[in-house]
């Protein structure tokens, strides 16, 4: 107790200030907890018949799967294709999509009106729903970034035998978690392939899956490059300039690919009329395709892309497009089709800020008392 | 029976009583009181009334429903006398089912903590045990049949063409994604109803199973793809390495011999 309270002395004020809130949410967010599982949904959510799902799976489940999508762009360019100097941030990055995933699967709980049956797919079979679909990807990849993290576990226990044995193993998990990741990232894609009558012509497409799978690619080494800025104020590391500005590079690429599918997708099913209706879809599907015009932009100079403060800019500009685009997808562009005028309660919002502030907590955590960060590491041995 | 279970609704015999409704709620005990103009936990049917035009709401009981094929547990399936039929054991409540339905039927217990999906089950025990629907079995004015689809479909045809005063020239259900299994005639235009009629002919499950039976594919292919492709880096990167060990060798010998 003498030292957590000496600790808190130490605390810049700004720490203290961030320890504050989080606990003030993660308190708010118990007592909604509580309503949630013991009253029902509809203690805490606008849901309704017309418009079954919300902000939590639009923003939860279908953005958070998005936002987790840094762990496999990642793995896949250090052990796939052979870019080792990445290797320094393929922990945090790996960490990071692993508590994203237990997030999303909690946020899942959350949403589930018979969440203790959420194993049910396991043994009851639909091939037919995208949904079964979904649920498998999620236990499979939560496994494999689980056996991704494991090293992590057996390296800070010096259990070296089973070290060893893990790391003959990594290819193959790799190769499945890039592959499930596709899969995953696309079905979320594929789910809204269910409501043509229902979602708007500007995103409902028959390639929603391809789109999906994209973008995941694209905010992948954002994430990556959000993340690694982060810590390395978080934990007063130095930042890995080099590597994020090849990241910048591939971020770049990704975001081209993405933009041109997708507005040749608006020509080819000949909706483009439908951008300039003034009707409030349009103004959000262009608020989507301003973020990452933006950060395309800030990319295409050099002098910006190699500065740690616009290549963050970018970063995050590119993350807010993908999560815009999922929100549209799932909530706004369902509202006409459906005739529902829902809006999120606020106990669904403070809800979301709980799980992610959960997350966030954990992270730290974990960043500090695993080895993660290949400099800290030294600490830890010399501690 | 011939052929799966089918219930016509001919909007233009209908004279409002409720009966239906009643009979409906007796046989599957829903709740006391439930709402009068739309469906939700409390109601498997309503009659509602459109300027002079009595209609009713129901589950249409696709002939490939949407419902049965998104479910990822299987909770909902389309038994083969007809009725699409719940089990709520199964059901995870992810509430797919809902979001899917093209016509908006499945309703759900927003306010338990133990929610199921509740939508017509067309009194499945009533119907494998050869009966008809309550619906159908208490309607006074024969608005509401119960039959094989086949039969349904043709005494429909041939109301409209002998009164074609009447009724729209329209029967919904015979072709709304691909079929339904509850067909209903009307004297005013079914949109003037409510009803979408912008759903299309096309079963909606298939929109999904083309890109559903492709994931085994997917799944090889990239497999070998991408082993075959870290493979060859791997290999390429090794054998640089053991180069450049070589020449390191080399120049260290020479070095020594320099030396020497
Ligand atoms: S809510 Fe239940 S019945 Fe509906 S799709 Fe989900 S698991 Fe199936």
């Amino acid at each position: 107790m003498t030292s957590l309270i000496a600790y808190w002395q130490r605390l810049s004020g700004h720490r203290r200030f961030a320890w504050i809130t989080a606990g003030f949410i993660i308190l708010l967010g118990l007592v909604l907890t509580y309503r949630r599982f013991f009253i029902g949904l509809g203690d805490v959510t606008n849901l309704t018949d017309e418009f079954p799902w919300g902000f939590w799976i639009a923003f939860d489940v279908v953005g958070g799967v998005a936002l987790a999508a840094g762990g496999f762009t990642l793995c896949f360019l250090v052990y796939i294709f052979g870019y080792h100097r990445y290797h320094s941030i393929v922990r945090p990055t790996v960490l990071t999509a692993f508590l994203g995933y237990i997030l999303v699967a909690v946020g899942l709980l959350y949403d589930l009106g018979k969440y203790y049956n959420i194993w049910h797919p396991i043994v009851m079979w639909n091939p037919h729903s995208v949904m079964f679909e979904v649920a498998w990807c999620v236990i499979l990849y939560l496994t494999v970034l689980f056996l991704e993290f494991l090293p992590v576990v057996l390296e800070k226990f010096n259990l070296i035998a089973p070290l060893r044995f893990m790391q003959k193993l990594t290819i193959p998990i790799v190769l499945m978690g890039v592959i499930l990741s596709t899969l995953h990232q696309s079905s979320l894609g594929s789910v809204f392939l269910i409501v043509p009558n229902k979602l708007h012509p500007l995103w409902y497409t028959p390639i929603l899956p391809l789109l999906f799978f994209l973008s995941a690619v694209m905010v992948g080494p954002a994430i990556v490059i959000l993340e690694s800025s982060l810590s390395a104020r978080l934990f007063h590391r130095g930042l890995e300039t080099p590597i994020l500005a090849d990241l910048a590079r591939f971020l770049q690429v990704a975001l081209l690919v993405y933009v041109a599918v997708k507005i040749q997708d608006l020509f080819v099913r000949g909706v483009v009329g439908e951008l300039f209706t003034g009707e409030y879809e349009a103004y959000h599907f262009m608020g989507e395709m301003l973020c990452l015009f933006f950060a395309f932009v800030i990319l295409a100079f050099r002098k910006l892309r190699t500065n740690q403060r616009w290549l963050f800019t970018a970063a995050t500009l590119v993350g807010l497009g993908v999560v815009y685009n999922r929100m549209n997808v799932a909530w706004i562009g369902m509202l006409r089709g459906t005739g529902a005028s829902y809006y999120p309660a606020w106990t669904e919002l403070a809800t979301s800020a709980f799980l992610i502030t959960v997350g966030m907590v954990a992270f730290y955590f974990i960043a500090k008392f695993f080895p993660i960060f290949p400099e800290l590491e030294e600490e830890h041995s010399h501690a | 029976m011939d052929g799966p279970a089918s219930i016509l609704l001919d909007f233009t015999l209908c004279i409002g009583c409720g009966a239906c409704e009643d009979a409906c709620q007796e046989e599957h005990n829903l709740p006391a009181d439930p709402p009068e103009d739309r469906l939700d936990y409390r109601n498997y049917t309503v009659v509602l009334k459109k300027d002079d035009q009595y209609y009713r709401k129901m589950c249409m009981h696709c002939e490939e429903p949407t419902c049965a094929s998104v479910c990822p547990v299987a909770a909902l399936i389309k038994t083969e006398e007809g009725p699409v039929i719940y089990h709520p054991d199964k059901c995870i409540g992810c509430r797919y089912c809902m979001m899917a339905c093209p016509f908006g039927i499945p309703a759900y217990e927003w306010h338990k903590p133990i929610p199921v999906i509740r939508k017509c089950i067309m009194c499945n025990e009533r119907v494998s045990a050869g009966k008809q629907t309550a619906c159908a079995w208490v309607c006074p004015v024969g608005a509401c049949r119960f039959g094989p689809r086949e039969k349904m479909l043709a005494i429909a045809k041939r109301r409209i063409a002998q009164f074609p005063d009447r009724y729209v020239d329209y029967i919904y259900g015979e072709k709304e994604v691909g079929g339904t299994s509850v067909l209903m005639l009307s004297g005013t235009p079914f949109e003037d109803l409510g009803f979408r009629m912008d759903l299309g002919e096309q079963a909606l499950p298939e929109l999904t199973w083309t890109v559903m039976s492709k994931i085994p594919n997917i799944v090889i292919t990239g497999g070998i793809l991408l082993g075959g492709i870290s493979w060859i880096i791997q290999r390429r990167m090794d054998i640089e390495k053991e180069n450049l060990s070589a020449l390191d060798e080399h120049i260290k010998n020479q070095e020594k011999g320099g030396d020497a």
